[in-house]
């Protein structure tokens, strides 16, 4: 199948899949404010990598997929109150998650980075204003390791948080190094740069269903096959120029 | 369903620490806001065109948009003016703190403003007329008859949009603010119980407004002693 086919918009996918295979009705959830990995385009169409991905795992188990968005800090009680069978946002698999919920393998891994203004230099964070989403491994990093020295902001979104780096109420954020890279390189990111060495907290990225749900083995099995057929390489290039795997 | 006491014991003291912060907003931004609401209200009840006008339009615009539209205006909006950010007004812009306030007083100074002229209008006729048979000027009007009756009045409106605004500080968390509310959702970023901390946090809000009702009878019955038999 071309990559074309694969990313054309979740509806088109869901109704040719719909009736074309008629196969498992699968809802999954995701985010919608976390570029580049999923966002909301011009036309109220979630886009990003994680939908690509999403739509590419759905075409292998010719499953009949919806995608809905849902804010970040509901999605875990949505998953386990049933509103949707999965949730494909870029979480992060955690010890605490797991006591809630189960995870499928990873789908990418994961490093922490800051991220500050261009020229000035941010020393040991000590009495630094700090900011990070809420309900995030960057967010409880901060919490964890800066709270006693510095002081923590967080957000209900990562755009709030960049909106408030970008006015200059915060000396620096730390968040996930890929959609930092991506906004860095946007118009508002201009005047700002990664800062320090990039803090690998073993993160490793999956989907994550209710627990004892045998979607996990499907969700598994057609990772593995998206990996061997090169379909997952063409998405990561599409965002990336190396590999986030 | 798995309900855990344990976790709302563990977190109570971090939870009453935002209750703190709630207090705060809610008490000094409702003190500033009848200090604004005032003067606005006696504007408003001039037969004068030209003096009712500008309260009219302040109170058009903050009751008619969302509050939580007034403080993402003033907290991200503040932040796109080099006017604001380029000067010493951005020492205050910059707090989520005083944004918050800022926005919580001007939004409860329109409501309240509404509240007390609709008390100034209620006085009877004939005690202002007594008032003007004494002799008493405008000012001393205002002073002795108008305001004390008014109060009078206000009061039992006055004591439910205290508790309106209560819940409408719940709002400041959406700005980084560690209230009540902003304290809640961070211990349920951790710890997954929503059910539990929310259903805790619920139950002080419910404590907080008990206390405001049993203060507000307090007043009322002081305020209104004379419709009171000794």
């Amino acid at each position: 199948m071309k990559l074309k086919n694969l990313v054309v918009g979740l509806t088109l996918s869901a109704v040719a899949a719909s009736s074309a295979f008629a196969g498992d009705k699968i809802r999954i959830a995701t985010e919608g404010a976390y570029a580049p990995f999923n966002m909301v385009d011009d036309k109220g169409q979630l886009q990003g990598f994680d939908v690509d991905i999403a739509n590419a795992l759905c075409a292998e188990m010719k499953a009949d997929c919806t995608l809905v968005a849902q804010d970040w800090d509901g999605i875990i009680p949505g998953l386990m109150s049933r509103k949707y069978d999965a949730i494909i946002a870029s979480m992060s698999i955690t010890e605490e998650r797991l006591k809630v919920v189960d995870f499928t393998n990873p789908y990418y891994s994961n490093v922490l980075a800051y991220v500050g203004p261009k020229g000035q230099s941010m020393g040991d964070m000590k009495g630094k204003t700090l900011g990070a989403q809420r309900a995030t491994i960057a967010g409880q990093y901060l919490e964890d390791n800066m709270s006693g020295s510095a002081s923590v902001k967080l957000y209900d979104t990562q755009d709030n948080a960049y909106l408030d780096l970008a006015a200059g109420r915060l000396d620096g954020m730390l968040s996930d190094k890929f959609p930092a890279y991506d906004w860095l390189r946007t118009d508002d990111g201009k005047g700002f740069e990664f800062k320090g060495q990039d803090i690998d907290i073993d993160d490793k990225i999956g989907i994550a269903i209710r627990k004892n749900d045998a979607l996990k083995e499907k969700f598994n099995k057609a990772l593995q096959a998206i990996v061997d057929n090169g379909t997952y390489a063409k998405i990561n290039a599409k965002y990336f120029p190396f590999s986030i795997y | 369903m798995n309900w855990s006491w344990d976790v709302i014991w563990e977190y109570f003291p971090r939870l009453f620490d935002g209750v703190w912060l709630t207090l705060e907003l809610v008490l000094y931004s409702a003190l500033t806001g009848l200090a604004i609401a005032v003067p606005l209200a006696l504007m408003r009840a001039s037969k004068n065109r030209l003096v009712s006008a500008l309260p009219w339009a302040y109170i058009y615009f903050f009751r008619g948009t969302p509050l939580l539209v007034q403080i993402f205006l003033i907290y991200y909006g503040s932040a796109q003016f080099d006017l604001i950010r380029n000067t010493s007004l951005w020492e205050i812009f910059s707090e989520p703190f005083w944004c918050a306030l800022i926005a919580l007083t001007l939004n409860t100074a329109a409501y309240s403003a509404e509240l007390v002229r609709g008390a100034i209008q209620s006085i009877p006729k004939g005690e202002i007329e007594a008032a003007e048979a004494f002799g008493m000027s405008k000012l001393v009007q205002i002073r002795r008859i108008v305001l004390p009756r008014a109060f009078g009045i206000v009061l039992p409106a006055y004591g439910n949009e205290l508790i309106l605004m209560l819940k409408g500080s719940a709002l400041a968390s959406t700005i980084t603010l560690l209230d009540l509310t902003g304290m809640a959702r961070t211990i349920i970023a951790r710890t997954y119980t929503p059910l539990e901390i929310f259903f805790a946090a619920g139950m002080l809000y419910l404590a907080i407004a008990a206390l405001f009702i049993l203060a507000f009878r307090f007043i009322e019955r002081w305020l209104n002693r004379y419709q009171y038999p000794r």
